[in-house]
């Protein structure tokens, strides 16, 4: 899929440069650098996908994505491991206390479709059945260089959905966004 | 001083989302202030009914799902339910695999500990040891993943042996890592043990004594903690452990800071462990030929490890057939937790963190 | 030491003992459900026997009847013993011995739960790992997953 830079056109003058863009693609590009994602690791893949990945070896902090506890704060939501019955209630909760514009990745087989367990009777089978999912990462669990391609993927998704929004009308607009 | 202001209870809820309660658990919380009057765990959030799915699994089937249980110590895991099969069905391990086994337990012990290390610095708002311990950890979890490819759930043990032998260069890696964690330990200890924050913040706060703690059921360094001398490898000896040389970690006082004393004891008792077997290891097969649809006689067997967080039991009922009758998975973390509400009151909300960090539990354990 | 559990037992409460037998060199006894907290009490507190640590409480569904085990150790010891209730499975019922031991609590709290035995006595005997309007107990062995 071709990307467009977020810069259309630079006009070299003497003592600088002009850049002009628009002001959709630099808010864009400000969120997409600095993912702050919400801190939503419930079981096994909280440990390999939020810990490991945020830890010495695989640094998230590198691409600028932060951990906050609160929702309230956070633009990203990971979420990662079993998602029970008891449980959910909380996380459409959770998710709605969130700020738009938001995104939800799910990783693991369990937030994907209720992994290994999916059939007990005690777990929802994926998550994407409360809230809306942008991105699945596969795995039991996921590697965390397979979190950080996630995380790729969807800034591409991001990318992709401002370059969308000058061909459309006010309507479509809002539903993509 | 509150004779003429009226004060009221306040009840607050923290989690079951939350960075301090290590996973999905919820305590209702009653204050008077700052002080804690009541403590109500509420688990069950990620009750995800494994003893119903073990009975709708065969034996071999159910291995990959002892592993998310206690998600940061599988090797143990596995190693409580296999050797539950083993004793039922009278199967008999080769020696090589033994010493494999007690191998992968304890690094295992050692990565699951140097979380708690690096967890315990973030609850108290230190957030440097987080990094220190997890950089150590992914050397464990380097030599874990060129053994059988998983870094995290690794389904490695079966009935009767091992799945893999361990490869080429293991050798060397593993000793060169144990002289690495050696030295980095006396790092640990400047950066958070000998920290006077970190004591002031530890020390006396949440006292247990033996008695309690044994009538509570507590176990592991949890217990030890409070002067218990109770270690399932030496007071039920399973596997090698009785061929090697190590010491039980005590500490007399039963606050949080003996209880994470003897955590970082355990590491240091757990590298002896592994440079051991490492030397003494013979050559041999790794596993004893046992059927995929393994069928176990009537009957029942309790088998029980020292995991990293207590004493890990598993009671497996077999009816004959391929799949257990009954299974039940008597998970350490869930009967410590149920000693926090008396180990809470009198003490405020930042000690509950420290008490709640310095038990080391892990939800999937709990609720199962 | 079996020997001194089993014939203590049965000298102080002789109805008690229904069986006894030795499973993995552990005594096991099979009582009568009313006997069960005397037995415990004085399994606990009796000089010689002092078995301080409850290890596990359990319960299986046997489908004419519900069986609940519990597993004691002496920690000084190493002394086993291993004490088995049958109960009737229509209205399980038995006394609680969260007065002897405090970590048999949260551990009748789980079998009340997912078994559905009743523990009298108990002090807060209300469902621990599943929701609490969650209908039925899923071990048992006739439980439906509801879709």
């Amino acid at each position: 899929m071709e990307i467009e830079k977020p810069f259309d056109y630079i006009e070299r003058i003497p003592g600088g440069a002009i850049i002009t863009t628009t002001v959709d693609k630099v808010l864009e590009w400000g969120r997409e650098c600095s993912l702050w994602y919400f801190h939503f690791g419930l079981a096994c893949c909280a440990i390999e996908v939020l810990m490991a990945a945020g830890a010495a070896r695989f640094d998230l902090d590198r691409f600028g994505m932060m951990f906050r506890a609160t929702p309230r704060q956070s633009d990203l939501m990971i979420v990662a491991g079993t998602v029970t019955k008891k449980m959910a209630p909380r996380v459409k909760r959770l998710y709605d206390q969130m700020a738009d514009p938001k995104y939800v990745i799910a990783t693991g087989s369990c937030a994907n479709a209720g992994g290994p367990f999916a059939d007990s009777y005690a777990v929802l089978k994926g998550v994407d059945l409360i809230i809306p999912v942008d991105v699945y990462v596969p795995g039991c669990p996921p590697r965390p260089e397979a979190l950080i391609y996630g995380v790729q993927k969807l800034k591409e998704k991001m990318r992709s959905q401002v370059a969308k929004k000058h061909n459309l009308s006010e309507e479509e607009n809002k539903a993509n966004v | 001083m509150s004779s003429r202001i009226r004060t009221e209870l306040v009840e607050i809820n923290m989690g079951p989302q939350h960075p301090s309660t290590h996973g999905v658990l919820r305590l209702e919380v009653s204050l008077d202030g700052e002080v804690i009057v009541d403590l109500k765990p509420d688990v069950g959030y990620l009750h995800r009914g494994i003893e119903k799915l073990a009975e709708m699994r065969t034996y071999v089937q159910f291995i990959p799902i002892t592993d998310r249980l206690d998600y940061l110590s599988s090797m143990l895991q596995n190693a409580a339910y296999v050797g539950a099969i083993e004793k039922l069905g009278q199967i008999e391990v080769p020696e090589r695999a033994e010493y494999i086994r007690v191998i992968m337990m304890e690094l295992n012990r050692i990565a699951s500990h140097l979380i708690f290390y690096g967890a315990m610095g973030l609850d108290l708002g230190a957030t440097t040891p987080f990094l220190y311990g997890m950089r150590e950890r992914e050397d464990i979890l380097d030599l874990f993943e060129m053994t059988c490819g998983a870094r995290l759930t690794y389904n490695y043990f079966r009935p009767g042996g091992v799945a893999a032998d361990l490869p080429a260069g293991f050798y060397q890696k593993a000793k060169s890592y144990i002289k690495k964690q050696r030295e980095r330990l006396a790092e640990y200890d400047d950066l958070l043990t000998n920290n006077q924050i970190f004591i002031a913040r530890m020390r006396g706060v949440g006292v247990i004594s033996a008695e309690e703690a044994i009538n509570y059921s507590m176990s592991g360094p949890t217990l030890r903690g409070s002067g218990v001398a109770y270690d399932v490898r030496k007071a039920d000896p399973y596997s090698v452990y009785d061929k090697l040389d190590w010491d039980v970690a005590t500490r007399p006082e039963g606050d949080s800071l003996a209880r994470y004393l003897v955590r970082m004891q355990e590491i240091r008792e757990s590298l002896r462990i592994v440079e051991q077997a490492l030397d003494i290891m013979p050559p041999g097969k790794l596993q004893y030929k046992t059927p995929l649809r393994l069928k176990l006689p009537e009957g029942e067997v309790y088998h029980h490890i020292e995991s990293s967080r207590g004493d890990l039991g598993v009671y497996l009922v077999s009816d004959g057939s391929d799949k257990p009758y009954r299974l039940k998975w008597r998970a350490p973390s869930f009967i410590n937790l149920g000693a926090l509400s008396r180990l809470a009151k009198g003490w405020k909300i930042a000690d509950l963190v420290a008490i709640l960090g310095s038990f080391d539990i892990v939800l999937g354990e709990v609720d199962r | 030491m079996s020997e001194t559990t089993e014939s203590t037992v049965r000298k102080a409460f002789p109805e008690a003992v229904l069986d006894a037998s030795e499973i993995d060199g552990v005594l096991n006894l099979k009582l009568a459900a009313n006997f069960l907290l005397d037995v415990c009490r004085l399994l606990y507190s009796h000089d010689d026997l002092s078995f301080d640590y409850l290890a596990d409480i359990t319960a299986i569904d046997w489908r004419d009847r519900i069986e609940v085990v519990y597993r004691l150790t002496n920690l000084a010891t190493n002394a086993k013993v291993v004490l088995r209730v049958d109960l009737d499975r229509n209205d399980p019922q038995v006394e609680s011995v969260s007065s002897v031991w405090k970590g048999a609590e949260w551990q009748e709290r789980e079998v009340y739960d997912l078994m559905g035995v009743r523990f009298i006595g108990h002090p807060d005997l209300r469902r621990i790992l599943l929701p609490e309007d969650w209908e039925g107990h899923p071990l048992r062995k006739d439980y439906v997953i509801p879709d």
